[in-house]
Formats: structure tokens, sequence, C-alpha cells
């Protein structure tokens, strides 16, 4: 077990720091990606306007603000060291542990599912959280963890539990997509840390027996959801109905779109929840597919940058954190897109930056701060301490 | 290049594994083609997203715009103005003002039931309405509203409109609703709209339009198709609400067609006021054409009052009336036409040469056949008498020989070609025709006829039965000599219908001279001195009417109480006393207008019935032309010149 006895850490924290110039330290931040950020959170400021009917508010104003305290704290995350970082990754990990645990005691019911904690006026969404605190922990397990004691697959039983955990709390609320976008970073973060490829084997080979117990235990509503996701014209003013409405604004965008703040589908309300989850059809019925693909290639850019960042890390720390962030923020872009375009059933999956919402985009901002953070300290070899002290 | 590598720190080519911490380097290349594979995974999943999203905007998106088009738009159909009806001085009968009505467009809403539910809580249902609404909802459409309630105030609006958000699809126009301004005066003619029942529905499908009434009486009832119209569409642009937010398109419906009548309103104001509290009725005719100037059946009922649906207690009220205030008895009352029939039972003789003009018959004041006595009703009797004397005097005797001489089948015949045993025609519904049976007939019924059958129908007694339009369009052939028959649609959309031209009408089939004989007759019953209705006398200078009487029992009269010489019919409770009818046509030397009337129970002809009509055909004669002229002379010759006697009439 690593040796995380605070006295120590926080020796090393308060001998290393003045090393390096906070000044040093900010040009080092990777500033081509928060452009990016900023970017992507323009294309939401934009789409939130036509939502609130061509408005800042009540949409696109308070998610600017809330975007600006993203950035800060953003910045601010990207200075912490990997050594903080993973100093701070046990206890944040037990904390969005107990928030699962106390929005399943009581949370506030949305939709027919528990999702959502009030924490001080605003309500704050603890499976969002517990992604990043997944992210950071198994790269902490694994940073201690090198690859070649992997080979023990006794090795991997800790990390898992620290995988199904969260996985089980979230289901339980229950949020079959958050949950099984927990259980996909876990399942990236043991695939990269190096899983060997018979164990992986055995792992996957019994998911489709395991899926057929879960769909048995599935709720009415989420079994409701794929049903209507294989048959959505059955009940089209029901559950299917967003679907449907979805694809048909798409469609009636066309290649160009139906032009900015003139897409009939949204502007006439016939869109539902198009601030939140459905704000890509929005975007695809405004802009067109020039518009919807603009904002896919800009997803995937920045997808790609997270991964070559992590790539780039000198430390095994940090490309888990890296890929770990990259991976969550990739999956949500397509959980959501794929939802949206009828792919996948519907299943409450915002799309990161662009979608209204405070916990998402904050949950997300930090976890873009732990990416900056991987690049400000990518060639910090990281030897660590307990690394000597258990060699 | 998108990242900056400060060169302060070693590059990533540089740094070989071995120089490296054994953590850090711990399965970096496995590491780095994972994640690669990862990426390019990432990439195609990216890729196939954008593939898809392709697929749904470019591929599909003809198909979907369609889609969102009808999302957006809600197709309504909406119900055709009814046509106008006016009379012939361009006086309204039958036109619409507005009902603001609340409609539920069933496609805006998934919950219809709780709907319907909570717009009762906030303008209240009566049982009519909800009856009204359970039948409506059986056979509804998509593109069809249902309408929930008409004639709201504007209290009930406000409150819809402030409870609009929790009553999805539901919404308030303005629709019509009929109006009869003349109310009951036109009720029998101009008829009533209703709201269309279900066998209506399945008919026609636009029935199940708001707003859309069928014609259920009279010319309402006979011309709806040519009032009804033809609805028209609106394309709405909604919200997913429902809410109207714009128009889209607009095909506007045929309004029906503006009909013009024959009917002379003020005129048919006279005639009811003429006609007072008795039941009775009475028809004007423009004997040269047809046209039917009046038609007044008493009593009438407001027609207003079916557009909204008649309540229970309302109908209860006018079916346990004895009046029968929903007949028109002008076309659905048959009587028996009693002594004003003797007109066409003395024609049947001359033409069939049985009895010639000047053939007398003795009238001692009964007459005996087949040991059974037929009296005369004037049981002193009225000694030897031509055919014009029998006429005038109206002399039962003279025609019981007559009738017996030419037979039945004569009298039938010719009462055919008087039109008094047909439908004639007219524009209107439950129009039903006279009878004169024959032994070949009644045979048929399963009844036999025995002489006394011929006898009675020589004075319109007995089996004879004829409707008071029929009277009036039989004096109008006995004064013209043609085969007239009577119309009330004059105008259609402002042009004149064929059957409004004039002398169209084919002779009958009577000599000239034998005509003379009647209606020379006919004269002296109402201008010479002992003829049967000196009250008919007209006070017109230069005019001159003739005319018929008629009293029709209702109950024999038994024979002793006739002999003991003190029967007299007014001691008769009212409802077995005659009914008195006349006849009559003028001006004498020229013919333009005949009027019948009836009243039942009226007791004597000459004493009842003539003074009435005499005071109709003088309030015809007198009816100053220049206030017809309003609105169907545009353009057009006018149909009826004024003729000598009208100027008279307005000097006087």
């Amino acid at each position: 077990m690593p040796d995380l006895t605070v006295p120590r850490a926080a020796r090393r924290f308060l001998r290393e720091e003045p090393k390096l110039k906070l000044f040093s330290l900010l040009l080092r931040i990777n500033w081509i990606f928060v452009l990016l950020i900023c970017l992507l959170a323009g294309v939401g400021y934009g789409a939130l306007y036509s939502a609130g009917g061509g408005k800042p508010v009540p949409f696109a104003e308070p998610q600017l603000i809330r975007f600006g305290f993203g950035v800060l704290m953003m910045i601010v995350v990207a200075l912490l060291s990997p050594r903080v970082l993973r100093l701070l990754s046990v206890p944040i990990y037990i904390l969005s542990i107990l928030m699962l645990g106390l929005v399943l005691k009581m949370g506030h019911v949305g939709k027919g599912a528990e999702r959502w904690i009030n924490m001080g006026g605003f309500q704050f969404q603890p499976s969002e959280f517990a992604k990043i605190a997944l992210v950071l922990i198994l790269a902490t397990w694994f940073h201690r963890v090198g690859r070649e004691k992997l080979g023990n697959p006794l090795r991997l039983i800790v990390p898992a539990l620290l995988v199904l955990l969260p996985v089980i709390l979230v289901l339980k609320e229950p949020n079959l997509g958050t949950a099984s976008i927990v259980g996909m970073i876990g399942a990236s973060l043991f695939f990269v840390a190096g899983m060997r490829w018979w164990q992986i084997f055995v792992l996957v080979a019994p998911i489709p027996f395991l899926g057929n117990f879960v769909y048995s235990h599935l709720h009415d509503y989420q079994k409701a959801r794929i049903d209507t996701f294989l048959h959505p014209e059955h009940d089209p003013l029901g559950a299917g109905y967003n679907i449907i409405q979805s694809k048909i604004a798409l469609g009636s965008g066309g290649i160009w779109g139906e032009g900015y703040l003139h897409g009939s589908q949204g502007q006439l309300n016939f869109l539902p929840e198009k601030q939140t989850d459905f704000i890509f059809t929005m975007i695809g019925e405004e802009w067109g597919y020039a518009g919807g693909v603009a904002v896919i290639v800009l997803l995937g850019v920045i997808v790609l940058s997270g991964m070559v960042m992590a790539l780039r890390c000198r430390n095994r720390f940090g490309r888990l954190v890296g890929l770990g962030i990259s991976v969550d923020f990739f999956l949500y872009c397509v959980v959501n897109l794929s939802m949206v375009m009828g792919v996948i059933p519907v299943g409450g999956v915002p799309l990161p930056l662009i979608s209204y919402g405070g916990s998402a985009m904050l949950t997300m901002m930090f976890g873009f701060g732990l990416l900056l953070s991987t690049w400000v300290y990518r060639d910090d070899l990281d030897l660590g301490t307990d690394q000597q002290h258990s060699s | 290049m998108i990242f900056q590598r400060p060169s302060s720190f070693k590059t990533f080519e540089a740094s070989s594994p071995s120089k490296e911490s054994e953590r850090g380097a711990s399965g970096r290349g496995v590491f780095t083609r994972r994640a690669l594979l990862m990426m390019a995974v990432q990439v195609g999943v990216l890729g196939t997203l954008a593939h898809r999203l392709y697929n749904l905007q470019a591929v599909q998106g003809e198909q979907l715009r369609a889609l969102a088009r009808r999302n957006r738009t809600s197709k309504r159909l909406i119900a055709p103005a009814r046509g106008p009806l006016y009379d012939r001085c361009g006086v309204l009968l039958a036109g619409s003002r507005p009902n603001w009505r609340a409609l539920l467009m069933p496609e805006e809403t998934t919950d219809i039931g709780a709907v319907i539910e909570r717009f009762a809580s906030i303008v209240p249902l009566d049982e009519r309405d909800h009856a009204r609404i359970e039948r409506d909802r059986r056979h509804l459409r998509r593109y069809v509203p249902l309408t929930l309630k008409e004639f709201l105030s504007w209290d009930d609006m406000a409150r819809i409109g402030l409870n609009a958000p929790t009553l999805p699809g539901v919404l308030v126009d303005v629709g019509s609703t009929r109006e009869y301004p003349l109310k009951e005066l036109t009720a029998h003619l101009v008829g009533y709209v209703a709201p269309p029942n279900e066998k209506d529905v399945q008919k026609d499908g636009t029935f199940a339009l708001p707003g859309m009434r069928v014609g259920r009486a009279g010319l309402e009832q006979t011309q709806d198709e040519r009032l009804r119209g033809h609805p028209g569409s609106v394309e709405m642009e909604v919200n997913a609400v429902g809410r109207v937010v714009g128009e889209v398109e607009r095909t506007e419906g045929l309004p029906g067609n503006t009909l013009g009548l024959s009917l002379d309103s003020a005129l048919q104001a006279q005639v009811r006021d003429r006609l007072g509290e008795r039941i009775a009725s009475a028809v004007v005719m423009d004997c040269r054409n047809g046209e039917v100037m009046a038609m007044v059946s008493t009593p009438s009922f407001d027609p207003s009052l079916f557009d909204s649906g008649v309540s229970h207690a309302q109908w209860n009220s006018w079916m346990s009336d004895s009046r029968t205030p929903l007949v028109d008895k002008a076309v659905s009352g048959l009587y028996p036409p009693g002594s004003t029939f003797k007109p066409a039972v003395a024609m049947a003789a001359l033409s069939s040469g049985s009895v010639s003009p000047e053939e007398r018959f003795t009238c001692p004041g009964y007459y005996d056949v087949g040991g059974v006595r037929f009296h005369c009703w004037n049981r002193y009797g009225h000694g030897s008498i031509n055919m014009r004397q029998g006429l005038k005097y109206s002399c039962d005797v003279y025609f019981y020989q007559v009738a017996r001489r030419c037979g039945i089948d004569a009298i039938h015949q010719a009462g055919g070609t008087f039109g008094l045993t047909g439908k004639l025609g007219i524009e209107l519904p439950h129009v039903r025709a006279g009878s004169i049976p024959t032994p070949a007939m009644r045979r048929k019924q399963g009844f036999h006829w025995n002489g006394g059958d011929t006898i009675n129908a020589g004075i319109g007694q007995g089996l004879v039965q004829v409707t008071p339009l029929a009277l009036a369009t039989y004096a109008s052939r006995l004064a013209t000599g043609r085969l007239v028959t009577p119309h009330l649609l004059r105008t259609v959309e402002h042009s004149l219908v064929p059957e409004a031209e004039p002398g169209l009408f084919g002779k009958m089939p009577f000599t000239a001279a034998h005509l003379d004989v009647v209606k020379g007759g006919m004269f002296a019953v109402v201008n010479e001195p002992q003829g049967t209705a000196p009250a008919a006398r007209l006070t017109l200078p230069g005019i001159k009417m003739a005319g018929k009487t008629g009293s029709a029992q209702v109950r024999r009269v038994p024979r002793a109480l006739r002999e003991s010489g003190h029967f007299n019919s007014m001691n008769l409770p009212w409802e077995y006393r005659p009914h008195a009818l006349f006849i009559c046509f003028a001006p004498y030397d020229n013919p333009r207008y005949a009027v019948s009337v009836v009243v039942e129970h009226g007791n004597a002809g000459a004493t009842e019935a003539a003074p009435l009509a005499a005071r109709i055909m003088t309030d015809t004669l007198l009816r100053n032309p220049a206030e017809r002229t309003p609105f169907s002379r545009e353009g057009q010759s006018p149909p009826v010149a004024p003729s000598e006697h009208e100027s008279h009439g307005k000097s006087s």
C-alpha cells in the first residue's frame, strides 16, 4: 500500500514547490488547449443564446459566468503538481463516494432518478464528480503499481473494487448512462495501464451474460428507454417523442441549416430539453450538417489533444490522468451525440461545455485542469519517495 | 504541432527509457501503443457519428423536413358560410351572426378526456353539451376540431384565456350561428337548421366541422346543398403546445349561395295579422307565374331555437300543442275542400260533356238516393237552377246530381288537372298530396265504394282531402286556364331560376267557354245578390274578385238533429265545427293573384274565410310595387310589371 501519511507529503510539498515560480508555471500551461476549450464554450454560448429565443437570458449568460469560474478553477488545478494531486486523490475519492451515498439517501429526484444533491443553494450531481475522482485514484494506484506487477491478477482486485463501488452507487441512483461511462473510464485506464490481453479476455467474455442479468434488473423506465430506442414509432407522443423530434429537427436542418435563430423545431419548442441534452440538435437544425460536423471536429480535436498531451507526459500518473480525462470527455460527447442522433437510448448525458448546466460544466473544467496539470508537469520524472520506499 | 515544448525540459526523443525512472517508464511503450489504438477508435467513432449525421441531415433530410413541416403546421378545415335567404324585396329572412366557441384540436393534446374535464371546471357544461361532446368524440378525426362549447360569453372567453396553459389544444374561434330576423313569421317556409347528427356525418364528413349546420325544415332543408357551400382550409404554424403563431396558407371555402324567395315578407306579415289568433293558413299566389307571395300557417314557432339544439321542455311543449305549431298547415295540412271543390266538379261535368251549363237541376233541399237522404245546406231548397246559379248559391243538391251524372273518375281527373292531388313541386319538405279517391283506388286499399261516396265527393266532402297550397294553385289554374305550379325560390345568386320565368305554363285541357261558365259562377258568388260570399266583395274601385266559399264538416251531422231544424254548427264544441275555406282570384277580368284561406273550425267559409280572403286580397293588390324594388331588379328586367290595378290601388 502506498504510504500517504500527511506529514511526509506535506514536507515534500513545502520543500519542492518554491522551485517553480508561479509565472513560469503559468507559461507552461497549454494555452492553445485553453483556447480550444474557450472556443467550445463559445459555441455553447451561441447555442444557448438561440435556445433562449434569441436572448442571453435565461441560459447563455448564467452559463458564461459559470464558465468564467470554471476557467479560473481550471488554471488553479493546472498548477497543482502530480504529487499534490496524488495526495488529494484519496480524500477526493472518499468524498465522492460519500456524496454518491448521500444522494441515494436524500437526493433530489429529477425525471424519475435520484441524481442531484443540494449544496448550499446550488444543485450538484455527484456522479459527475465521481468520474474525476475515479480517474485520480486509479492513476494513483497504477502509478504505484507498475505495468510489470499487473501480471499478477491479484493486483487488479483493489482497482477493480475502486471502479465497481461508484459504478454500483450510480446504478442505484439509477443512472444507467453515467454508470456505464464510469465503468468505461475505469476499463480504459485498466487497458492503458498495461493489463495483459488474457486478463482482458477473461473479463470481457462473460459480459453478454452479465448484460442479460443487468437488463432483467433494470428499472421499468430504463427498459422503456431501450424499448423506445428500438421502436420509437410505437409511442410517438410519449417516450419516443424526444428521439423522433430530435431526428426531425436535425433532418430539417439539411446541409446548411435553417439559419441561426431560425430553426423552426427548436424555436417552436418541439425540441424537448433543447438547452440541455438536445442542444446539439438545435445546432444541427440551425447550422445544418456543416455546423454539426464543425462541432464534431472541434470535439475530436479536443479529445485528441488531450490524448496527445497524455502521451507526451513522462510520468505514469500524468499519462493515466490525462488519458482518463480525455476518455471521460470523449465518452460524454459520444454518448450525447449518439443519443441525439438516435443511435443509443436516451439517457440524461449532456454535451460537455455546450449544454446548459452547472455541475457538468464545473466538473469538466476541473478535469481539464487536471489534464493541463499533467502537461505543466509533463517532464517531471516523478520518481516519488514511496517508490524508493517500496523498492 | 500545437504543443509547445519548452527547451528547459528534455525532449521526448532525447529521453531514453533507460535514463528514466522505473516508475516513469513503467509500461510506457504499452501505454503509447494502447493509447494510439484508443485514439484510432475515437477517431473512428467520431467519424461514424459524423457519417450518421450526414445520413440524417443530407440523405434523409428531405423526408425529415416534410415531417418538420407537418410538425409545425396544423391543417384545419373551416366551415363555409351558409348562404343567406332574402325575400323578393331584399329583406333578410335567414342570415348568420358571429358565434364565439371553444374548440379542442385533438391532435394537439394527448389526453382529451383530461382536457375536457379541466375545461368543464372552468366553463360549466350542461348535460346536453356533455352528450354532444361524447357523441363527437366517437368519430373524432385528427384535423377536425371538437366543439366544446358554443355561444361563449365574454366572461367565458376571459376564463379560457386565463387558463390557456392548462388547456392544451383548446382554442376559441368565431363561427357563425343562423339567425332568422323575422322569427316565427317565415318559420315554416324558411325552416331552420340544427347541428348535424351522426347520420349526416357518416354521409358527408364535412358535417363534422364545428359550426356546420344542416337544414331540418323548409327551404333550409330542401335547398341545403345550395346554402351549405364548400369548406375551406387553413394551414397554421403552431408551436409544440399547439398555440397558433402564424398562418401559412389559407384556402377560402366557397360560401353557400344567396337565395331570393318570391315571398313578400311585408305582405306575409299583413296576412299573419289578418289571421290573428285563428288556427289557419292562407296562401297568396301570383297566378300568372306561380310565385308564392305569402304563405302563412298559424300558430308558428321561433326557428332560431333549433340552431343550438332545442331543449326537451320546448320540444315537448310544441309536440303536445294541439295547434301543431311546427306543422306548416299550408302544405302539410289536409282538409276536405267542402264547397270550394264545386268549381272542379263543374269543370269535370262540363268537360266530360255530361252536363251542359244551362241544364237545370231541381233542389228541394235534399236529395234521396238508394234510401239515403243527402241534404242541401239550405233545407228550404234552391229550386230549379243552372250551373252558374248552382255555384252562386253553392247548392249541394245541384252538385250531388252533377257528380252522379259525370262520375267520380271524371271528378278525380279534373281535380288532378287543377293540381288538387299533386305535390306541386314547391321547394318545401313534408308537402302532402291531396286525394280524390276513385272506386279503383279504394278497392286497392280494401274498401268498398258506395254511391254515397261519389255524391259526397260532389260537394268536396267525404274522402276528398286537399292542402291550402293546392287550393291556391287550383284557384290560379281556374283564373288563368294554365297549369300554374307554385314555387317559392325566385333567384339563386341574384339571377332568376328558370321556374320563376313567367308564361311557361301549358294550358289546361278545358275549353275557354267552359272555364268562363265556372268563373262566372265564382264571380256571382262574390258580387251578385244572394251569392254566398257578399262579405268578400272588394271595395277597390274597378276591381272585382271571383271566389268560392267552403265549409267542410269534420263530423257527420246526425240526421235527427238536422231534421229537427235546430241544427246550428255554431253550437257545436269548437273542435267539431266545420272548417271554413275560401278560394278566390282577382282582378276578375285580368287575374293576377289567387288566394286560399283555410280557418280550422272556422264554422262557415262565407262568414269566416271569405272576409279574411277579401282583406288579404285587398292587401295584396294595394302592395305598392315601388316598395318591392330593392335588390332583385338590378341588371334584370323586372319579372313583374306593375299593372293597372296596382296603380289604382295606389291612387285610392
